[in-house]
């Protein structure tokens, strides 16, 4: 109790200017920052990515070394599923949730900015490593006994190993946060069944999360006490098998899978019925078939493994589960073709990619299917086949559905539109440039060409297909770039859009764009699903849901900015650092983090006012 | 867990959906995850066991009775939880001090014993007479049987072969699952003693009880994690029935 | 959209666009190719694949046309009303549901059957091969035949041939495309697969699953052959080496035994001190077609190459790490004692 004494440092009570980024706790500012941060970080594997396009678009280059390939594909991995496409989920869990449900913040303010930045923490961690000795170079999937100390003497892994726990930490923290905003703060009447999909995804989403990140992080745990003190777990000299490293990984990495394409499932749900101007087709069967996805993708794991030799049982056992998954996700994707069905469809950007979405997670989809089939998957596991599905999965699905959410919503958070006409070549460049990248690779992994590696023979007959992806991969780099230039233009000069831009359905377009700082000066009762469009469409029904004219705001109690989130993760860092280079420091870091813990915890939400 | 101690004062007047407080479901969700965490710590235990190379092994170190005699605390201890907890919503403040302290001596005790254990595992002593059959001695001790030859039968083979983390898949495994149990248990008692430190400032009260609530969840589920370790790495590890 | 929006037919046209684009996918012919099996397993796995593929390319149009068509014919014009709010369609939600049940059923049939055949030997008894795959070469290993060799696998054709997988280190995986689809070797695990080459010719095999710096540069060959070839293989293989008479491979061998201490490492059967088993056994490495596990083609040139600077053909190879002469400034090979071992290897037939 010795931090009960410690006089504690006077409450940020700045309202604009660095300082109030870095102690805010509004849900909408830590969503930018979490948006913002991934995006950079995206850009960091998009570019990582190239490097190794620009290696394998002629046979026997020597752009890169092998060693630094092996760190590139690593990074790239590490990068696009743990710094961007999970967080940019975050980013948007964070801004819109909120908003979709009708409350004035997350459930744990402090909390939630506590998320942001040891996901920060994580990242910078990460990718400090390239410049530390070099990055990790075991591949993301970072099987044993190649991340042992024998096989890895360097720093890279052990550089995987604390940024995966930190940014684990982050993970756990947000999805808690959206589980317990997403039960407890509803507004009055949004019963479940009446929940906006999106909001439903994220519900599931972080419920995986909470289950599938202890795996993962026990496992990391695991690896850290091989390499730091000696044990014995994945080493074979000692008996182990190196198989359980696998298995924990996948226990975690296939429901992990879906933390990544649900949410994007969730922003298609929404976009399309609004650009149809018709409610979800079926929206009792798309929430089902989110839930039983999330279910069986614990069932699924060894499909990852069909080649370490499990045995036919399990393999054929495996390769129905997997089968079996396709299901719901046929039902998702006819969903919306039912809900476009008869619909008045306007293609605006966001709609575009939505469709895109659509497009190409059905060609990921059925790539999918056909390698769930496992004996027919001995010729396509660790083969460019399989690089093209998880991209059409990923790329194709996860980031269309993330820049869809991004024209999407830039109205609601700037209060300017994105530009359409940018937007519209935007899509296009992307659309076909992600084909250019990414079918190829099918035709190259049937052709034998294995993952992972840094160069090939031109007797293999791989040339012309690996020009092609990388010619792809560059085109696709063009139409970030104008996707950036388009978001910087319409936040500086964009039409100003008005809170309700596309005849929008849920709360979040009944107030404001951007909204104020308490989002509904009035809380609103939902009595339907689409309460905001319902609401419009009948003029019977009272205006109960609406942003107001914001009487009453004084009365409003928003939870104050605090420090100690942020220093929390700064002694995370530093012990992070710590543990690699000087035990002393992890101590310091350790300590740093412990204090903070405690001045946090006897810090009120507000300080009491003075009238 | 992180937001203890936040807005102290409308703790249970606060308006969520299902009525259910904030923190509570927090930490409901938080023990969900640390089923899992525990659940692969467990897992791991189970694929491994059995795979070590060299002993010792569990027959050798464990010792059922002294880690019984600390299960049964920690079980116990449990009780003054619940105690504790019924004492403070009666509005006895003195009792709940009582019942809180004595949760959390005991559960100090439980970690001395883990202490001590660890200790003993660490200094482990092959002891054996070169009288006894082979078929009495445990895999561990046979192979140190080459020590009797030349001697009579009444020598006695006395060689220290400690378990570690680095000694063999068992000790590895071993460590780990209960290291990580055991700072659980030290987590808990440094939450039960800020609560009892809190309780003299005015922290908890009858009404302002979701702090002891919480802390009650927790000790209760660290409980039960070990009735499973105690029962899967102790109990069957010692007895081939299991 | 507007690219369409006046020419919806276009679409149409880039159908048969498509197909030459999937079909400009297959290549029979190249090396490694998944598209022209010469073995069962292989043969039973792309039987598979075909089967599996026309139920997606049925899918994928159906589907895709379903949405193309949605897309072109639901378009908002100015001054359309709302559409009717329609909220689902019992019957259709059921059938969108069983119809993927059926289709997976069929997919999941032949899945299940293919797994079991090429699980189990149809010949146990049959030949045995140990593979043995080490950072970044394999070891081929013939107990009945009581043969050792590295990097080139000989099987006679038209046999089963029973394979044993192991790993001196982290995980590999063999995959030879044309006869057969890989399978792992993990450590402590010993895995088993069959295979069986139905056709005379050298096959491509590489490592499939990362394994480290030169994963890239772990590749080998079959060699199917007729079984009077084979046996005559296994007859020549199975002789110690000739002992050179030549003055230069003789001084070549003298530095094998000797300073450069390729013997640590390496076997050559009937070389009196080499008994390494970190290296490929070399015993007969003039036999082989390739060199530094199929990397290159065994020629006098490349052999130089590789003994000059080893990390230039394959990086992080243990040898460049960890074998004196190329770490030890001071014992490092002088040109003349390159010539020397170039010929002595050489004359290793």
């Amino acid at each position: 109790m010795i931090s009960l004494t410690i006089p504690i440092p006077k409450r940020p009570t700045h309202p604009t200017g660095i300082w109030n980024w870095l102690t805010t706790i509004d849900h909408k500012r830590i969503g930018i920052l979490y948006g913002v941060t991934a995006f950079i970080l995206f850009l960091t594997g998009g570019i990582e990515a190239l490097y190794m396009r620009a290696q394998l678009a002629t046979p026997e280059a020597e752009i890169v070394s092998p060693e630094v390939f092996n760190q590139l594909f690593t990074m790239h991995g590490t990068t696009m599923i743990f710094l961007a496409i999970m967080p940019m989920g975050t980013a948007f869990f964070n801004y819109i949730i909120p908003l979709q449900i009708g409350a004035r913040d997350v459930a744990f303010p402090r909390l939630n900015a506590f998320s942001y930045w040891t996901f920060l923490a994580g990242a910078i961690m990460l990718k400090s490593s390239w410049f530390l000795g070099g990055a990790p170079n075991a591949g993301w999937f970072g099987y044993a006994p190649i991340t042992g100390v024998p096989y890895n003497p360097g720093h890279g892994i052990d550089f995987w190993i604390l940024s995966l726990q930190i940014l684990g930490i982050a993970s756990l923290a947000a999805a808690f946060n959206f589980v317990v905003t997403i039960i407890n703060m509803r507004a009055p009447g949004m019963s479940l069944m009446r929940m906006p999909l999106f909001t439903w995804m994220t519900f599931v989403t972080s419920l995986l999360l909470i289950l599938a990140f202890p795996v993962i992080t026990v496992a990391l745990i695991e690896l850290m006490f091989d390499r730091f003190y000696g044990a014995n777990f994945f080493v074979p000299a000692a008996g182990a098998s190196p198989l359980l490293w696998q298995h924990l990984f996948w226990i975690f990495g296939h429901p992990e899978v879906y933390i990544l394409i649900l949410p994007a499932m969730g922003i298609i749900s929404e976009i399309i019925p609004t650009f149809s101007k018709k409610p979800l087709f079926g929206y009792p069967v798309v929430v089902l078939s989110g839930v039983v996805i999330a279910f069986m993708g614990w069932m699924v794991w060894s499909h990852h493994m069909f080649t370490v030799g499990l045995g036919p049982v399990a393999n054929s056992v495996f390769a129905l589960t997997t089968m079996a998954i396709a299901v719901p996700t046929g039902v998702k994707i006819f969903s919306w073709m039912g809900t476009m069905w008869r619909g008045s469809i306007h293609f605006s950007t966001a709609m575009l990619f939505s469709v895109g979405f659509v497009a190409l997670f059905i060609i990921g989809g059925l790539s999918g299917v056909m390698h769930s089939s496992a004996a027919s998957d001995a010729q396509q596991q660790d083969t460019y086949f399989i690089v093209a599905h998880l991209h059409y999965v990923l790329f194709g699905g996860s980031i269309m559905a993330l820049l869809a959410a991004v024209y999407y919503w830039f109205p609601k958070i700037t209060g300017r539109l994105m530009s359409e006409s940018i937007g519209k070549i935007n899509f296009w460049l992307t659309f076909i440039a992600m084909n250019l990248t990414f079918f190829p690779m099918h035709f190259t992994g049937l052709d034998g060409m294995p993952r992972r590696i840094y160069t090939y023979g031109t007797e293999m007959g791989w040339d012309l297909w690996n020009a092609v992806a990388s010619m792809g991969a560059f085109l696709l780099a063009a139409s970030i770039l104008v996707f950036m230039h388009n978001v910087v233009r319409s936040y500086r000069k964009g039409e100003i859009s008005g809170s309700d831009p596309w005849d929008g359905r849920t709360l979040e377009w009944s107030i404001s764009s951007p909204p104020p700082e308490y989002n509904f000066a009035e809380i609103p009762v939902v009595e339907t699903r689409d309460p905001f469009w319902a609401q419009k469409r009948d003029s019977v029904a009272t205006a109960r849901v609406g942003g107001g004219s914001g009487e009453g705001e004084h009365d409003i109690h928003m939870p104050q900015p605090s420090y100690w989130p942020l220093v929390v993760s700064i002694g995370l860092l530093i012990g992070g650092y710590g543990l690699i280079y000087n035990v002393a420091v992890a101590v310091v870091g350790g300590a740093i983090a412990l204090i903070a813990v405690y001045a946090w915890s006897f810090e009120p939400v507000n300080e009491p006012e003075e009238h | 867990m992180l937001e203890a101690g936040a807005d102290p004062h409308g703790e249970n007047s606060e308006h969520t959906t299902t009525g259910l407080n904030h923190r509570k479901l927090l930490m409901w969700a938080f023990l969900g995850s640390d089923c899992m965490f525990f659940g692969t710590l467990i897992g791991t235990y189970l694929v491994s066991k059995g795979r070590s190379l060299v002993g010792p092994y569990a027959v050798d170190v464990f010792d059922i009775p002294v880690t019984s005699v600390s299960t049964f605390v920690l079980l116990m201890s449990s009780m003054s939880m619940v105690l504790a907890y019924a004492a403070l919503t009666r509005g006895s403040l003195k009792g709940f001090r009582i019942w809180i302290a004595s949760t959390a001596i005991m559960g100090m005790t439980f970690l001395s014993f883990q202490v001590f254990e660890f200790y003993e595992f660490a200094n482990h002593e092959v002891h054996f007479k070169c009288s006894t059959p082979i078929s009495d001695l445990t895999e561990h001790e046979r192979t140190f049987i080459d020590k009797c030859a030349g001697q009579d039968a009444s020598h006695e083979v006395e060689e220290q072969h400690g378990l570690t983390p680095r000694t063999n898949l068992f000790g590895t495994t071993f460590f780990v699952l209960t290291g990580f149990h055991g700072a659980h248990v030290t987590l808990g008692v440094v939450w039960l003693l800020s609560l009892l430190f809190y309780s003299f400032r005015g922290g908890v009260t009858a009404k302002r009880n979701l702090d002891v609530d919480l802390a009650a969840l927790y000790w209760h589920f660290v409980d039960v994690v070990w009735i499973v370790i105690f029962t899967v790495v102790y109990l069957f590890g010692v007895f081939p029935g299991f | 959209m507007s690219l369409f929006r006046h020419h919806p037919t276009r679409l149409v046209r880039l159908v048969p666009l498509l197909l030459v684009f999937i079909v400009a996918g297959c290549y029979p012919d190249h090396p490694q190719s998944t598209f022209d099996s010469t073995g069962p397993v292989a043969q039973s796995q792309l039987n598979l694949f075909y089967w599996i593929f026309w139920a997606a390319v049925f899918v994928f149009v159906t589907v895709q046309s379903a949405l193309l068509y949605i897309c072109l014919k639901f378009r908002r014009k100015p001054g359309d009303p709302d559409p009717e709010q329609t909220h689902g369609h019992n019957k259709l939600e059921i059938i969108w549901t069983v119809l993927p049940v059926i289709l997976l059923a069929i997919v999941a049939v032949p899945t299940v059957l293919t797994i079991f055949d090429n699980a189990n030997s149809p010949d146990p008894d049959g030949m045995h091969v140990n593979v043995v795959a080490h950072q970044w070469w394999w070891e081929f290993n013939y107990p009945g035949e009581d043969v050792k060799t590295s990097n080139e696998l000989h099987i006679p054709v038209d046999e089963v041939v029973n394979v044993s997988l192991e790993t001196k280190d982290v995980i590999h995986s063999f995959w030879i495309p044309k006869i057969a689809g890989k399978v792992d070797m993990v450590p402590g695990n010993s895995n088993k697969m069959w295979i069986k080459g139905e056709e005379i010719g050298i096959f491509h095999g590489q490592c499939a699953e990362f394994c480290g710096e030169s994963h890239a540069n772990m590749r080998f060959q079959v060699i199917v052959e007729s079984r009077a070839d084979f046996d005559a293989w296994v007859a020549s293989e199975r002789e110690p080496a000739v002992i050179p008479v030549e003055p230069l491979a003789k001084a070549g061998l003298d530095l094998f035994e000797g300073d450069a201490q390729c013997w640590s490492c390496h076997k050559v059967e009937g070389s009196s001190r080499s008994r390494g088993t970190k290296g490929p056994n070399l015993t007969h490495l003039s036999g082989r077609q390739y060199l530094g596990a199929g990397i290159v083609e065994n020629s006098q040139t490349n052999l130089r190459n590789w003994l000059t600077s080893p990390n230039d053909l394959k990086p992080g190879n243990i040898m460049y790490r960890d074998a004196a002469v190329y770490n030890d400034p001071d014992k490092a090979l002088s040109d003349s004692d390159i010539s020397a071992l170039v010929a002595y290897l050489r004359s290793l037939k």
